[in-house]
């Protein structure tokens, strides 16, 4: 087993209250919206009409080109129609409606080769990924095939497993690691094999011991496998960051794992690569850790994609009259949702429900430096932001913004609560509307 | 159910420091040599600290209203803050009027001039005290024995610096570190300083690269000096612990608006400070140059800032 830390980054309060909650299995609900847009690139295709039966596992959306992904139906029933539903980010996209049968126990066959795990080729790995809609569960949702097919021209020779989970509240991973610690490890050893990659290193936070001590006892003996433990700070689980933790190398401005011959997938991730293998489920539901203030009844959830956060709110004894803010994904870089409508969708990490907003206005940059020192990617926050609130966007890029990957440190430590993030987002946008005019 | 939810950007948590918070710890770090002025300088140096701060957050005040902002924001504290590091920098025997106009200054023209809280390109307490140089010269040179230091000549009386450069007489680091010499209200004791800078280094609040590079640089100038002419230049101990280096480097230097946030500029802007402050001491005309060192590194910062920018993750090296 190996220690390593991230230099800089933030530590806030972990809350994670419900690392000892066992997984459970969510009901599934009698209507399920499924969103044909839950993962980074093109929108899904319908391939369902109104009034089709479909089956438990069923394609209903097809990937549109390579960067997309496939998306199943969570359950059997019948389609009622295809409606735009409100998403975690705010915007209203299409999402095929299913009216549930909870009777038909059916399950679609999969569409990909079954066979025993030690059998399958690299190939057959990457086409489970690509058929079964995975992507990538640390939150980033980047279609898994396409990071399953390196260039030919690079060798990778080394997979990260992160099971790091450096959010707050967020215990979706742990619980995982601690309950399906074979299959973790299995759908990782397929993930290897479709890369070629000879050393794996499991990256755990030391806020999860017994994780590590489980992942520790079944590898010790495995050669080229290896536990890193990580001693807890955000973003360490941010894919650069723990690249560099772990291997030392750096991933070159603007470019991808690959460039540096390493892998990197999320527990879940790998998780349901396995099971998609061994069960022939795709993709349809994933872990969730409900909590906050506002939630009496916290835990892990196995929840279907579709399902409404109002639901899954209304089953954990969510006090909705004290409810000020609901976020999706952790409170470092999860998305404060507009209504209690939304969907669970495969980037759903967590749902958490607090009484109280931070809300605290702005003062003029103290010029503390704070920001610089807890940015990981070693970017200057509050002279890029100056530079975009003086309108010099090209100084902006040229201090590295496009580099800045929202991880929110920089806005959490700020003793003037300037909202870092929120201008360095504004930043890219008017930067690339400058140059598209061009 | 609340159907409003709010929302905002991410982070959705915060850190628990806020400014005013980071204000008032300086201020209680600044406790132990405010005690020290009043023990040294009895009971006036209290209130020639009350004076410099009321008129500090009076001005604040009344510039904010005018200038139709929030004129909560003097409960920042920062006012209040430069209010007192102007008088810990002034003889004790300054007049109250000689105060009051340098803690107007501090404000209105250190800080407000500028367009308010974090935009001021120099310390605003130093700005004051420089202006109060050039007005009042020789009041501003005329400096009292402490209480502690009985039978001096009250009338040639100097501090261990002036005494240095204009006599060369000595004063033993002994009583430079405790305080039983002349000088500025809030200067003499090392010690006291040191426990507030320690305190802040504690808590955070402090960038500690800025005191330990000034001293650094400082020490190693001014031991290369003296070991090239014990007789002629001091030893760096005395360098280090006469005067308002310490104060300066702890309390001044440090104000975060007017020092730089990329490290390598850090810490070129701390040994820039040491450098100047022995320039001036041993080759000036004047006894004394802290103050001119921070203002001058303060006005080079932005330049600094600029060619210092750190190395990205995965940039080219
Ligand atoms: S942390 Fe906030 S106040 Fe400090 S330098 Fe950065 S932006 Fe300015
Ligand atoms: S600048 Fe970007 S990458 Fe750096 S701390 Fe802020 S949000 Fe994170």
């Amino acid at each position: 087993m190996l220690t390593r830390a991230l230099k800089a980054g933030v530590h806030p309060d972990e809350c994670k209250f419900t690392a000892g909650s066992q997984i459970q299995q969510f009901e599934c609900p009698e209507r399920l919206y499924v969103p044909l847009q839950q993962h980074l690139g093109r929108k899904a295709k319908p391939v369902v009409k109104k009034g089709e039966i479909v089956k438990k596992g069923q394609r209903i959306g097809e990937a549109d080109g390579f960067i997309s992904a496939n998306i199943h139906a969570p359950a059997g029933g019948k389609v009622k129609t295809i409606e735009k539903v409100m998403l975690p980010n705010g915007v209203f996209d299409d999402a095929i409606v299913i009216e549930v049968n909870l009777e038909s126990g059916e399950v679609a066959e999969p569409t990909w080769p079954m066979k025993p795990l030690s059998e399958l080729t690299p190939d057959d790995i990457r086409i489970i990924a690509r058929e079964a809609g995975i992507v990538g569960l640390g939150g980033a949702t980047f279609p898994t095939a396409v990071k399953l097919t390196p260039p030919d021209n690079v060798k990778i020779d080394t997979l990260i497993i992160n099971g790091a989970e450096c959010e707050p509240y967020l215990t979706a991973d742990h619980r995982l690691m601690l309950e399906r610690t074979e299959g973790i490890i299995e759908g990782a050893e397929l993930v290897r094999r479709a890369v070629g990659a000879e050393k794996v290193f499991i990256g755990i936070e030391d806020n999860k011991k017994d994780a590590i001590q489980k992942f520790d006892e079944l590898l010790k003996n495995k050669s080229g496998w290896e536990v890193v433990s990580l001693r807890s700070i955000y973003p360490q689980g941010a894919e650069k960051n723990l690249i560099k933790v772990v291997t030392g190398r750096e991933v070159p401005v603007g470019g991808l794992p690959f460039n540096v011959n390493v892998a990197i997938q999320n527990v879940g991730t790998v998780y349901s690569i396995f099971r998609a293998a061994t069960e022939g489920i795709p993709l349809v539901e994933r872990v969730v850790t409900v909590s906050g203030d506002a939630v009496s009844n916290p835990g892990n959830f196995v929840i279907p994609f579709g399902t409404p956060a109002k639901l899954v709110l209304e089953r954990c004894g969510a006090l909705f009259d004290e409810i000020e803010k609901v976020i999706f994904g952790g409170p470092m870089m999860g998305m404060a949702i507009k209504g209690y409508d939304v969907p669970v969708i495969k980037s759903t990490s967590g749902i958490l429900c607090f009484k109280r907003a931070v809300r605290e206005k702005p003062k003029a940059c103290l010029n503390c430096g704070k920001c610089v020192e807890v940015c990981t990617l070693n970017i200057a926050p509050t002279r890029v932001v100056k530079f975009i609130r003086a309108g010099k966007l090209e100084e902006a890029k040229n201090a590295g913004l496009l580099n800045c990957m929202e991880c929110g440190c920089c806005a959490y430590i700020c003793p003037s609560r300037i909202p870092l993030v929120q201008w360095l987002r504004y930043g890219k946008f008017m930067l690339r509307k400058m140059e598209a005019q061009k | 159910m609340a159907e409003r939810l709010i929302i905002s950007s991410s982070p959705h948590v915060m850190a628990s420091d806020d400014v005013p918070k980071i204000m008032r710890h300086v201020i209680y770090a600044l406790i132990p040599a405010v005690a020290g002025a009043v023990y040294f300088f009895g009971i006036r140096a209290l209130f020639v600290i009350l004076v410099s701060s009321a008129v500090a957050v009076l001005t604040e005040a009344i510039i904010l209203a005018v200038r139709k902002k929030d004129v909560n924001e003097v409960f920042d504290a920062s006012a209040l803050l430069t209010g007192i590091l102007l008088a810990l920098t002034l003889p004790p025997s300054v007049s109250f009027g000689t105060v009051a106009v340098g803690a107007f200054i501090s404000i209105a023209i250190g800080k407000q001039v500028f367009g308010g809280f974090g935009q001021n390109i120099f310390n605003p307490a130093l700005v004051g005290r420089a202006f109060l140089q050039a007005a009042f010269p020789v009041e501003m040179t005329t400096w009292i024995p402490p209480r502690i230091m009985q039978k001096v000549d009250a009338v040639s009386f100097a501090t261990p610096l002036g005494g240095f450069k204009f006599s060369h007489i000595m004063t033993s680091h002994k009583a430079l570190l405790l305080g039983s010499v002349g000088g500025s209200l809030g200067e003499t004791s090392a010690l006291l300083i040191l426990i507030g800078g320690v305190y802040l280094l504690w808590r955070k609040y402090l960038d500690w690269r800025i005191p330990v590079s000034a001293m650094i640089s400082l020490v190693v100038l001014s031991g290369i000096m003296f070991l090239v002419n014990p007789s002629k230049y001091p030893d760096p101990i005395f360098m280090l612990f006469a005067g308002g280096f310490m104060l300066g480097v702890w309390f001044m230097a440090t104000d975060p608006v007017t020092s730089p946030v990329h490290p390598k500029a850090v810490w070129i802007y701390g040994a820039g400070i040491g450098f100047f402050v022995v320039i001036i001491r041993l080759f000036g005309g004047m006894p004394e140059g802290v103050m001119y060192s921070i203002l001058l590194m303060n006005a080079v910062t932005p330049l600094l800032e600029r060619y210092t920018r750190p190395r990205m993750l995965g940039e080219e090296k």
